[in-house]
């Protein structure tokens, strides 16, 4: 599964982990994350992440 | 003539030639009773060059600590650490002024500076841990995107072992005094802690990544000059090691009551809560928002074990003045702490409920059921708040 990375801020969303915090859990593929679902450390919206290459 | 304001030599090579804002109180909604300063520091090398300006107001200040130490014209370059205002408000005018070769941000900086003032000069992004020689001198950039926007980054002077930390390690506090070591240190731990909690709290597991960071990379640090307040040259441990401290939010013994009362009922339970709480063996801090700033509130939450939230209900809901200060709270994340709801009532009694949703969303433990008294709290109902508060306290031990 693709880790996704935040452009506002750096944070990188590791579908391993999961964003527990957000209620999301581990094993999350990003495209599953819901169309709600924000960085939990900027607040930035989905469509500001980019995929880690 | 001798310009009428001077530049203050803090290391080899560099020179504070910032701004005191002796009369600011209000700091984008943040009380900053002892004022601040801004600022801005001139690297003599070659070329000369200056690291972020002042709050726009202040341009005038800068420009002639500048010229006490060496012609304006002579700036090259600038560096932009961060782009909130109080720190780029001068850019422009000193682009125009000066017509730089060079301005420096951070990646998102340079994005951020445009989108704050439209300019025509080009902004160079620096990437996290690039370097730059400015002749014999040597600085590195290190990102620290959301301490506390996402284009904040720090400086290292090298020759100097200087850190140029911009707003972290900051504080709102003029003083004529540029030293930490020269101010006493009563103010600097309150106004240390009242920045970290207002301004950083919500990003305190970055701060403890980049404290980490930092000690990995082994960089002498000598001198830490912030964007906000005194400079430290020594004992630069006590100001780290507050912010490790402050970051872990370690809960302590300490419980903070806060409320707002239209006929004193809601302020009667919040005094017998006070004593409960006193009673069993915790500090306490009782704080009335019609005496209180939600930023001094904040203050006292850093590092706390509880927070005691009361409320009358006005026309089906809180307090306007709470619900104010629940929505600031709520943004600092504040971890690891414990609480409880309580508020007077006249037929409805909606404020407690509601607080008690705001303290779920921010997962603070709730550690008793909410308590609201119908109207004036009478002996009885005094005895209950008594209680909840004594519970509180052994609860948080
Ligand atoms: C302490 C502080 C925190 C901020 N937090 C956020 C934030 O979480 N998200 C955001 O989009 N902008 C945030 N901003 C940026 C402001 O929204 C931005 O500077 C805006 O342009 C200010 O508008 P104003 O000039 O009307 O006050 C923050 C600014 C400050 C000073
Ligand atoms: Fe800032
Ligand atoms: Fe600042
Ligand atoms: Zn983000």
């Amino acid at each position: 599964m693709k880790k996704y990375e935040c452009t506002i801020c750096g944070y990188i969303y590791d579908p391993a982990l999961g964003d527990k915090d957000g209620g999301i859990p581990p094993k999350t593929p990003f495209e599953k994350l819901p169309d709600d679902w924000t960085c939990p450390v900027c607040g930035a919206a989905k469509d500001m992440f980019e995929e880690v290459k | 003539m001798p310009e009428p304001f001077s530049a203050v030599k803090i290391s080899e090579h560099v020179y504070w030639v910032g701004a005191i804002d002796w009369s600011i109180r209000d700091f984008h909604g943040y009380l900053t009773g002892r004022g601040s300063t801004y600022n801005a520091y001139l690297i003599l090398s070659d070329p000369v060059t200056l690291v972020d300006t002042v709050k726009a107001p202040f341009r005038e200040e800068m420009l002639s600590r500048i010229a006490s130490v060496v012609e304006p014209g002579k700036i090259r370059q600038l560096i932009s650490n961060h782009s909130e205002m109080d720190h780029s408000g001068s850019l422009p005018e000193m682009i125009q002024l000066l017509r730089p070769e060079k301005v420096f941000a951070s990646v998102m900086g340079a994005r951020t500076l445009q989108e704050h003032f439209h300019l025509d000069q080009e902004i160079i992004p620096l990437k996290d841990g690039e370097s730059l020689n400015l002749g014999k001198l040597k600085l590195t950039f290190l990102e620290t995107r959301m301490l506390h926007w996402p284009d904040s980054m720090v400086t290292y002077l090298h020759d100097d072992a200087l850190l140029f930390s911009q707003d972290g390690f900051g504080m709102h506090l003029a003083s004529s005094e540029r030293f930490a070591d020269e101010i006493p240190a009563e103010i600097l731990s309150w106004e240390a802690a009242r920045y970290f909690a207002n301004i950083l709290l919500l990003y305190s597991p970055l701060i403890l990544k980049l404290l980490e960071r930092v000690g990995k990379l082994n960089l002498p640090i000598k001198i830490i000059a912030p964007d906000h307040g005194p400079i430290y040259r020594k004992n630069l441990d006590w100001i780290l090691q507050s912010y490790a401290r402050w970051a872990a939010q370690k809960p302590s013994r300490q419980a903070v009551v806060v409320y707002d009362t239209m006929w004193q009922s809601t302020e009667k339970m919040a005094r017998a809560i006070g004593e409960g709480l006193a009673a069993g063996g915790a500090g306490v801090k009782l704080l009335s928002l019609k005496s209180c700033h939600r930023s001094d509130v904040a203050t006292e939450i850093l590092g706390a074990g509880a927070l005691l939230v009361g409320s009358p209900t006005l026309n089906n809901g809180l307090f306007p003045t709470v619900a104010d200060c629940l929505t600031y709270l709520k943004g600092l994340r504040p971890q690891n702490l414990s609480g409880a709801a309580f508020g007077s009532y006249g037929w409805s009694g909606e404020s407690v409920g509601e607080i008690e949703g705001v303290m779920k969303e921010m997962k603070i433990n709730l550690l008793s059921e909410g308590l609201k008294v119908k109207y004036v709290p009478d002996r009885e109902a005094l005895e209950r708040c008594f209680s909840l508060g004594k519970a509180v306290a052994e609860k948080i031990k």
